[in-house]
């Protein structure tokens, strides 16, 4: 009987022992699998914006509705309008079209569909009084359609393209034409209120200059802070306090430097609002502690007797630390800084505040050009209500992840490559 | 202007240090005097001489140039007693914008000349700069020559000024939070003049946009009750709890697991996968929340037959939990591994199972250090932006519904401030009043929470 027993508490006992294991392989194929979801959520959602839609439609180079001959200067060309041409292609794709539906064939093309044809033209200036087959940008909710983003079967009131539109597009797929490329103009083309036409050009340009600017103030800031506290500070008050305020500052919410930017760089100092000058400021202050931690504990890891050997051979205590003890830390302390950038890169709300939210249309030139960055583009973008920029957002997305990907494997293959491991 | 100058002065410099160099080099090869330094020393030594006092007179002189200029400008406007310091900004802004020819609108005909006044004095002043930073220059230059002349040490003397450039740069992160402090408390003082502490703490109707009424006799009388924080106050609190209910569970377990069960090799991939959660920027986070947690939780909510708005406090909170499952989880795999071998022996060989050991001899040596760490992950749920304003909601409820929207500090302080805004309403000052709360909250936790987890480690290491 108590033998039973006794088996009875040593099998709940086991099997209490499975189960709390099972919690923990359990709990970490969940924090895994969220990972993967997220991932696959976003590079399936913004695939599709590295591709765009086209349409290939026959134009007409009528020589007297463009207003030009054989020998008209780049300029003139530049100001002809290219409207009349288009549009008579447009409706050629169906001519008994009632006038009140024409409006929606043209709609079927990108607004700067003229844009396009005007280059080409300027590409081929022979092919005047000829007709050519000229492919032009898709509408943004054809685009979303022909990717398979958008329901066919909701109402047609609910949706922004018409029936017609979709019966025009079906007819063209069916004649092949309507194609696919790699759509290049989504890294060349700056911020548009168009999702077709919408790129990241601009913010990426701002991120550089903001990383750039944040680089400039606190890797230098950083490293010689880290040193001083690491080498050179004597124990007292005024150490401990910068020590206790290092270790603060890192665990500051990131926004309140965003409020420090705004009321002091901006309203008390009068920088330029909007610009990669301020957010870089902004960033450097929250990088600096984040790369003062890791770049002590390089300094730390440096052995006594490298310090000593050096001493003893009448270096000062500036000439070690300068020419044996940094050397052999700065591994350590540029996977550090490149971590802590990385940080710097993916932050958004912050620079919220300087005003780095305004709509930016043109690539910012220097850092004193208002400008968006990679993360608040995707904040901006998904606000908007089009589905085009649904694909847009995921897209930036997956640009901004690939940079991440791209410092923080630099930062790893730093530390194992060039990083002393002693003892 | 001052990038031509920055120029400038590092080229003096650079050149300066190969003047030294060169020059001490070849005095002691011609005469063979035998100098106390190395050749380069006296290099550095002219350089710093030839380009720190002229780097520290551009810094400070770019940083008071605009108040000079202020102060010149606004004198005659000065003796106008309808002129408060908030419209004299206003005007010296607007002069400012004309001359920079930034102004948008119609330029007022009376501002014209003052316009031309500011280019003028900024002009001048420019130019001084340029003059008093060459003869400040050509003056330490000098000084530091005749120096080097008499070999002086200059080993000594460089070294002396590499420590207290060095310790300046640490001292920046003092002044960085003085910077914080001051510039929040200011503001926030500011607003606590128009709206009383007592209201802002206590209050719970919150609707700032309704304080936005430029007319005075409107707003003293609307001002008092919009300003209730309580609604904010209890969202942040809530948005977190939900949070580390998700995270605590799952990064506990992880934790566990790793360091008492997984082999070393699974624990060496499984770490850093679970780290890459914490290094996911939040607004990816928050696009996440808004667009697929969010409408996941409404289309089960109506399959539930539930009220789910697409905006919820419980999307918002679980994305943020995902994303604080490594600052938990890491954290209690190093404090594990922390505790003594010897007290799991102990408790193995009376015959234990490994998880009564973990459960009654393990986690009880590590809780300080577990404690803190969730302490860690609580304020950074507190401080945490993107995901609450992407997903969140602004509504201001007071509710325990997590299918409600609800909204937090730090989504009140970017809707307030997103844009342009001006300075000098209630409603603007109210989001530094919330950044100082804010701040006060996550360093209080963050002390606490540094300071156990500091204990901890002495106790054992």
């Amino acid at each position: 009987m108590n033998n039973i027993k006794k088996e009875a508490l040593l099998k709940k006992r086991y099997n209490a022992e499975k189960r709390f294991k099972l919690y923990g392989i359990l709990s970490i194929f969940l924090a895994i699998a969220f990972l993967f979801i997220l991932i696959f959520n976003i590079f399936s959602k913004g695939s599709g914006a590295f591709l765009k839609t086209e349409i290939l439609l026959n134009i007409n180079f009528d020589q007297k509705k463009l207003g030009l001959n054989n020998n008209s200067s780049e300029k003139e060309i530049r100001e002809a309008s290219f409207d009349e041409i288009l549009k008579d292609a447009l409706l050629a794709l169906a001519p008994s079209a009632p006038e009140l539906k024409q409006a929606e064939l043209v709609d079927i093309v990108s607004i700067d569909a003229e844009l396009e044809i005007k280059k080409f033209f300027l590409n081929n200036r022979d092919i005047l009084n000829k007709s050519y087959e000229v492919s032009l940008t898709l509408s943004d909710d054809l685009d979303q359609v022909y990717k398979g983003n958008f329901p066919r079967d909701i109402p047609e009131d609910r949706r922004r393209f018409s029936d017609f539109q979709l019966k025009i597009y079906d007819e063209l797929v069916s004649k092949n034409k309507i194609v696919s490329k790699l759509n290049w103009s989504f890294l060349t083309n700056a911020d548009s209120r168009e999702p077709e036409l919408a790129g990241v050009a601009s913010s990426l340009v701002g991120s550089f200059f903001t990383l750039f600017v944040c680089l400039l103030l606190s890797f230098p800031l950083g490293i010689l802070a880290a040193i001083y506290l690491e080498e050179f500070a004597p124990k007292n008050k005024i150490t401990e306090i910068i020590e206790v305020n290092v270790n603060n500052l890192a665990a500051v919410p990131s926004i309140v430097f965003g409020l420090l930017g705004l009321g002091v760089f901006l309203n008390y100092f009068y920088l330029p609002r909007s610009t990669p000058l301020v957010g870089g400021m902004v960033l450097a202050l929250m990088t600096l502690p984040r790369i003062i931690i890791p770049c002590r504990a390089a300094l730390k890891a440096v052995p006594p007797s490298i310090r000593e050997g050096a001493l003893a051979l009448g270096a000062s205590k500036v000439q070690t630390v300068m020419h044996n003890v940094v050397p052999l830390a700065m591994p350590g302390t540029l996977s550090g800084t490149i971590i802590g950038l990385s940080q710097a890169l993916g932050e958004t709300a912050p620079l919220l505040l300087i005003g780095m939210v305004a709509f930016i249309n043109v690539v910012p030139s220097t850092p004193l050009d208002p400008s968006a960055v990679l993360p608040v583009q995707v904040y901006l973008w998904s606000e908007s209500a089009e589905r085009g920029f649904v694909e847009k957002t995921s897209a930036t997305i997956i640009i901004l992840i690939f940079f991440l990907i791209i410092m923080n494997s630099f930062a790893i293959y730093l530390r194992n490559k060039f990083e002393k491991k002693w003892s | 202007m001052n990038l031509v100058i920055l120029t400038l002065i590092i080229i003096f410099s650079f050149s300066c240090y190969l003047f030294g160099k060169s020059k001490i080099l070849n005095t002691s090869r011609v005469s063979g005097k035998k100098f106390h330094s190395l050749p380069e020393y006296y290099g550095y030594y002219l350089a710093a001489w030839c380009g720190l006092p002229a780097l520290i007179i551009l810094f400070f002189w770019s940083f008071s140039e605009l108040f000079l200029v202020k102060i010149f400008i606004l004198a005659d406007f000065k003796t106008d007693p309808l002129l408060d310091e908030n419209k004299l900004n206003l005007i010296f802004s607007e002069i400012r914008a004309i001359a920079e020819k930034k102004f948008t609108g119609t330029i007022p005909e009376s501002l014209i000349p003052y316009s031309e006044k500011f280019l003028s004095i900024n002009r001048i002043l420019e130019l001084s700069k340029l003059v008093v930073i060459l003869s400040v220059i050509i003056f330490s230059l000098t000084f530091a020559y005749s120096q080097i002349l008499k070999n002086i040490r200059a080993r000594e003397s460089v070294e002396k000024v590499i420590r207290v450039v060095m310790f300046s740069c640490a001292a920046i992160a003092v002044f960085t939070t003085l910077g914080i402090v001051l510039s929040l408390l200011f503001e926030s003082i500011k607003f606590f003049t128009s709206v009383s502490i007592f209201d802002f703490i206590t209050g719970i109707n919150w609707a700032p946009g309704r304080a936005f009424v430029r007319d005075a006799s409107v707003q003293t009388a609307d001002v008092e009750n919009v300003f209730g924080a309580v609604p904010l106050f209890w969202g942040t609190f809530f948005i977190a709890m939900i949070a580390m209910s998700v995270a605590v569970p799952i990064g506990l377990f992880s934790g566990i697991y790793m360091a008492e069960y997984s082999s070393r090799k699974f624990r060496k991939i499984i770490k850093p996968l679970i780290e890459i959660l914490a290094g996911i920027p939040t607004v990816v986070y928050g696009f996440f929340a808004a667009l697929t947690v969010g409408p996941f939780f409404r289309i089960i909510g109506e399959n539930l037959g539930l009220d789910v708005s697409s905006e919820s406090a419980l999307a918002a909170g679980v994305v943020m939990g995902i994303m604080i499952i490594p600052y938990v989880s890491s954290l209690t795999d190093d404090v594990i591994n922390a505790v003594p071998k010897s007290l799991r022996e102990g408790s193995l060989a009376i015959g234990a199972t490994k998880s009564e050991t973990i459960k009654k001899v393990v986690l009880p040596a590590a809780l300080p250090g577990i404690v803190g760490s969730i302490l860690l992950a609580i304020s950074r749920a507190i401080g945490e932006t993107m995901i609450v304003v992407m997903a969140a909601g602004l509504a201001a409820n007071l509710t325990i519904n997590p299918l409600e929207a609800s909204t937090t500090i730090t989504t009140q302080i970017v809707t307030i401030l997103i844009g342009d805004q001006s300075f000098n309403n209630p409603k603007t000052q109210a989001a530094f009043a919330l950044g100082i709360t804010l701040f006060f909250f996550t360093l209080i936790i963050n002390i606490i929470a540094l300071n156990i987890v500091k204990k901890f480690r002495e106790k054992y290491e």
